[in-house]
């Protein structure tokens, strides 16, 4: 099995507080960290691997600190990591990015599945996984909470909004996993140090992966921000006040109501 | 002088929080009420390569420096001061004299399951009457052809009734006092060994603490560690090194307390203000903040000239010393911050204060380590 994870490393949302002034996010002083459901993914490939054996392979593109979240799914077993890091590819939106990490799979060979997480932190889209298939031309299995490889196939449990589905793809294709997807291991100290004291993080720069220019960065995005807001805070719940006994009661009274009881 | 930590220790130091947090902080209470041993816990850390930090790889150790040790037992010890003995006795007390003193048939046969954790290690020196006073071994070792039979009473065995191997002291030969100390390699499924009683304690209540019984337990003649004689010295220089060990527990401890109270002064009031914009507050968490950040240096410090192979006894006494003085007194105090809520079990720093308390007396007490630095301080001006 060789199978090629991409991750993305965003800023700790847990950790972000917004402007009162502008209402927009802090970031300065505030953690990177892989985003949280491609440490699922990872998960999801490395068990893959122990089970079946072959390799796993993390790709990232971003500035070249996002080598530390390469460096930290090395650190929980990824047998290899490559950083597409360009001044050319900055400013790229899901289709640039998405365009730019296929082409960087294609120049890394024969594979027989990718697994990404649903979606990230930071810009929530869950565009990049699919937009990849497209571009690789291969089957794509999205909200996977449960995969399995069956022969020449992958068997995933899909989790919708409104229950299950199982859907059987052939390989290679691509997956996207869910947080409930698994629970993703802590780095050891064996694999810390290999993420140290090696070499792990091959950087590759746009030429590297034959990228057509005009489709990258800036230039090869479409997507235009007409705006970016931070919703209203909901308003305040409603308060009960009063002796214990007279808050059981008007709380039982407003879930009968509401018809919650 | 450098003050900033290398990718390799920030990687580790974050991996032990994150393990802390996760894994051991949500369940710390429990298992202190409830005087638990964390054997799944342990399990885990030791996979994870904790149990054996700074053991070379080549015995399955996690080849880091001792500084990665003390920032993953402070980390471990912020969640729970527990866990974080029984990680400091394995990788401090067992896996580093065996790797130091052992031959190395000894260190293949024990250290890789030791350090990965599938086998856990216990420390064996303290008797009723060899406390400060441990070159006084009531408990005999006399040789018979080729074992060594072992008779007398251990106390104090942290873990003792839960490990597979105890690098345990008895005395060959009395005539010699501390010179005639040696170290065994025990293997607890052996006849005649007998876990006794088990200590109902103050603090640090889900690292159990045991009485070993010894009836004529025979240990083969390869199972002395280093030479016949040498026990005592063994046990010294293992205690310097757990003396970082604990100094780092400490520092979790004292560093967890304080979190707690600072985070409390911001949220509680009295008289229409929060408690943190009183001045009586403010000076009690700039003096914890101070006396946590004075033990920090130390502490690091001390696993800094650990690693350079140099002496460390003074510098690991220093950073025992002042750690767990400044343990108790911060924990103390982020008791006061929380008054009267702060003395139930409703608030981890009541927890806090009482584990605090040992790391006073454990690993040798604060009386002795000021013994060995005034010793140090007074052979260094020797004439």
């Amino acid at each position: 099995m060789r199978i090629i994870v991409p991750i993305k490393q965003v800023p700790n949302t847990n950790d972000v507080k917004i402007d009162p002034k502008t209402g927009t996010l802090i970031r300065e002083g505030v953690d990177s960290i892989v985003n949280p459901e491609d440490l699922n993914a990872i998960e999801a490939a490395l068990e893959l691997r122990e089970r079946l054996g072959g390799e796993v392979i993390a790709l990232s593109m971003g500035p070249p600190q996002a080598a530390d979240a390469l460096k930290e799914v090395v650190a929980m077993g990824a047998d290899e990591a490559y950083l597409l890091t360009d001044r050319a590819l900055a400013g790229a939106d899901t289709l640039a990015t998405a365009y730019c990490l296929s082409r960087a799979i294609t120049k890394l060979g024969d594979f027989d599945l990718i697994v990404c997480g649903r979606q990230a932190i930071d810009g929530d889209t869950a565009q990049v996984g699919p937009q990849m298939a497209e571009f690789l031309k291969v089957p794509q299995v999205t909200y996977a909470c449960k995969l399995d490889v069956v022969e020449d196939s992958v068997v995933v449990e899909r989790h919708l909004e409104d229950g299950f589905e199982t859907v059987k793809a052939r390989m290679p294709a691509l997956v996207t996993v869910m947080r409930e997807a698994n629970r993703p291991r802590y780095p050891s100290m064996a694999g810390i140090r290999r993420a140290c004291t090696e070499d792990v993080v091959h950087r590759w720069v746009a030429t590297d992966f034959d990228a057509e220019p005009w489709r990258i960065g800036f230039d090869g995005s479409p997507t235009w921000v007409k705006r970016t807001f931070t919703p209203p805070p909901k308003a305040p719940g409603k308060r009960l006040e009063g002796t214990p006994r007279d808050v059981a009661k008007d709380l039982l009274k407003t879930f009968t109501e509401k018809n919650l009881l | 002088m450098q003050f900033e930590l290398t990718n390799e220790q920030k990687m580790i130091q974050e991996a032990a929080r994150d393990f802390a947090q996760k894994e051991i902080a949500p369940v710390a209470a429990e298992l202190d009420r409830e005087e638990k041993f964390p054997a799944e816990i342990v399990k885990k850390l030791g996979e994870l390569g904790f149990m054996g930090m700074t053991i070379p790889t080549e015995y399955g150790g996690g080849g880091m420096d001792t500084l990665s040790y003390v920032l993953a037992v402070e980390q471990v010890a912020k969640a729970c001061a527990s866990t974080a003995i029984i990680m400091s006795v394995n990788n401090s007390l067992v896996c580093y004299p065996l790797y130091e003193f052992g031959t190395e048939e000894q260190k293949k046969k024990y250290l890789p399951q030791l350090a990965s954790g599938q086998k856990l290690g216990a420390f064996s020196l303290t008797e009723p009457n060899a406390g400060s006073d441990a070159g006084n071994q009531q408990t005999t070792a006399v040789l018979q052809g080729d074992n060594y039979v072992i008779n007398g009473t251990k106390i104090f065995v942290t873990g003792g009734n839960m490990a597979d191997y105890i690098i345990m002291t008895a005395s060959t030969d009395k005539s010699k006092g501390s010179r005639g100390v040696t170290a065994f390699i025990v293997d607890t499924k052996w006849p005649g060994f007998k876990v006794g009683s088990l200590e109902h304690k103050l603090g640090i209540r889900a690292a159990s603490t045991a009485e070993l019984v010894l009836t004529d337990m025979k240990v083969p003649k390869e199972n002395v560690l280093g030479t016949p004689g040498e026990g005592y010295k063994i046990a010294l220089r293992a205690l310097d090194g757990a003396r970082v060990g604990v100094s780092a527990q400490a520092l979790g401890i004292a560093q967890a307390a304080f979190e707690v109270a600072v985070r409390y002064s911001k949220q509680r009031q009295q008289f229409g203000k929060f408690i943190s914009e009183f001045q009586a507050i403010q000076w009690m968490i700039a003096d914890m903040a101070v006396s946590i950040e004075a033990a920090r240096l130390l502490v690091y410090k001390s696993a800094f000239v650990k690693d350079t192979k140099k002496y460390f006894s003074k510098e690991a006494a220093m950073a025992k010393l002042f750690a767990s003085e400044m343990a108790s007194d911060v924990t103390s105090k982020a008791i006061q911050i929380h008054g009267g809520y702060g003395y139930t079990r409703d608030y981890p720093v009541e927890r806090n204060y009482r584990d605090a308390r040992i790391t006073q007396i454990y690993e040798g007490t604060s009386e002795v380590q000021k013994l060995v630095i005034a010793a140090t301080v007074l052979k260094e001006f020797a004439q």
